[in-house]
């Protein structure tokens, strides 16, 4: 786990936005605890205090005093909004590279995605040979 | 007890030598040259209060040398140490105000040979302010040692568990670890981590963990120190030193043409798989880039990056050869 090239506290954030958008942290749910997140994943406090400071800055999540960490009001709708947003340059764009490379033509991504790829047994194309 | 403040601690240009080297026996040609005699040769590096330090270095490189002399076991031959808390800092060389504030443990434990454990315990809360009886109790429970016994009648493992425990228990601003859990067993290990990261949590504290195998503990390091051959390589945060390097595997070809222009550290194959590790820190192009041309990029871990670190062979891949991809 966290073993990506950023930042561990960029990916605890990353983990707990994925959290959000999923719904397993409903809006007003308290996060877990600095303390219990450092515990948790093995990681310094200070690392787990970095990644809710660039949460609550984001709006995803704020603070209670006394309490500790809740997920904010509205985090999901911004997250998904945002993720929506970033979903074609991040996602499918180095997905239409790939596809680039491997030779696999526009119809048949189109294809593939309305799902009436011609094989009658799945949604799933068997791979050209060709190409 | 209120946690007292964390201390901080500092090195200027420290030289320590053993034995009885005389001035004539230096390798005068060649000053960056360190001879057997020679620990530190010229270390310079602050210790941030309040903060996990990983103190990393291969055997030999001089970091007992250096936690032993933060802790008052021991003098520089030349240059100046410091540890106490903010705008306090002192030499700790018999300086009781600092040294009962400063916890040293090593793999050993430092128990008295021929006494029960739970005397040299008894000795250990005698001179530690802010020792806590009922952790250190409840951390024997969980490490499952018996303080009936005398320190030889007690595995290795279980040796470092009280080393763990004492330091721990002794809540002291400035708490060392040198090289304490090599001796303990996975789980023993995990439970360390565990408690450690709690009682900091709870009460922070300056803590340093010396080793040469870092890879389980790294994530515990909010600060690291790099010494090699006798002198600090680095000293940042561990973020800034994992950006020091990244890694990228997938076929031959592409990995190549991804990693143009970059120093390689490291390099590992099978079969058409290659895997690089490579210094400095990708940008957003390059992630795209690499990504788009089927090759995984990976963080590195502070135990590579340090062995990467510590060897000085390293070889570059041609910069031009980016131009064939585009």
């Amino acid at each position: 786990m966290f073993d990506g090239p950023e930042p561990i506290y960029l990916q605890i954030a990353q983990m707990i936005r994925g959290q959000v958008l999923a719904g397993d942290l409903a809006e007003e749910e308290q996060v877990m605890s600095t303390t219990q997140l450092a515990t948790t994943f093995r990681i310094n406090p200070a690392t787990a205090q970095k990644a809710f400071g660039q949460l609550v800055d984001e709006g995803v999540l704020y603070k209670r005093r006394g309490l500790g960490m809740f997920v904010a009001p509205g985090a999901r709708t911004r997250l998904l909004d945002q993720h929506r947003a970033a979903f074609f340059d991040d996602v499918l764009r180095p997905a239409l590279a790939q596809a680039d490379v491997l030779g696999i033509s526009a119809d048949e991504i189109v294809a593939y995605v309305r799902g009436d790829s011609g094989d009658s047994g799945g949604s799933t194309p068997h791979p050209r040979k060709d190409g | 007890m209120p946690t007292p403040e964390p201390f901080g601690a500092r090195l200027d240009d420290v030289v320590v030598r053993y034995g009885r080297a005389t001035p004539a026996q230096e390798p005068a040609h060649d000053p960056g040259q360190r001879d057997a005699a020679t620990a530190l040769a010229g270390a310079t590096v602050a210790f941030r209060p309040g903060v996990i330090t990983g103190v990393l270095g291969r055997n030999g490189a001089g970091k007992t040398t250096m936690l032993q002399l933060l802790a008052g076991l021991t003098r520089p031959t030349s240059g100046t140490v410091v540890v106490g808390p903010e705008g306090a800092l002192g030499d700790p060389w018999e300086d009781a105000r600092l040294t009962s504030g400063t916890q040293l443990v090593r793999e050993s434990g430092d128990l008295m040979e021929d006494e029960r454990v739970r005397t040299s315990l008894g000795y250990y809360a005698a001179v530690r302010p802010c020792w806590d009886e009922e952790l250190a109790g409840r951390l024997l429970d969980r490490f499952e040692v018996d303080v009936r016994k005398k320190p030889t009648a007690l595995s290795r493992g279980k040796l470092s568990a009280v080393g763990a425990t004492v330091a721990l228990a002794s809540r002291a601003p400035l708490t060392i670890f040198d090289e304490v859990y090599l001796g303990m067993d996975a789980p023993t290990r995990y439970a360390f981590y565990d408690e450690i990261l709690a009682d900091y949590a709870a009460h922070p504290r300056t803590i340093l963990l010396s080793s040469h195998l870092v890879e389980e503990a790294e994530r515990l390091f909010e600060d690291v120190v790099v010494i090699d051959r006798g002198r600090v390589l680095l000293a940042e945060s561990a973020d800034e030193m994992r950006s020091r390097g990244f890694s990228l595997t997938g076929p031959a070809s592409a990995v190549e043409r991804a990693a143009a222009g970059r120093r390689v550290l490291h390099r590992q194959q099978l079969g058409g798989t290659v895997q690089l590790t490579l210094e400095g820190t990708p940008d957003d192009g390059e992630l795209a880039a690499a990504r788009a041309a089927g090759v995984e990029v990976g963080g590195v871990g502070l135990q590579d990056l340090f062995v990467r670190l510590t060897e000085p062979r390293a070889e570059h891949v041609a910069p031009n050869s980016k131009e064939t991809v585009r």
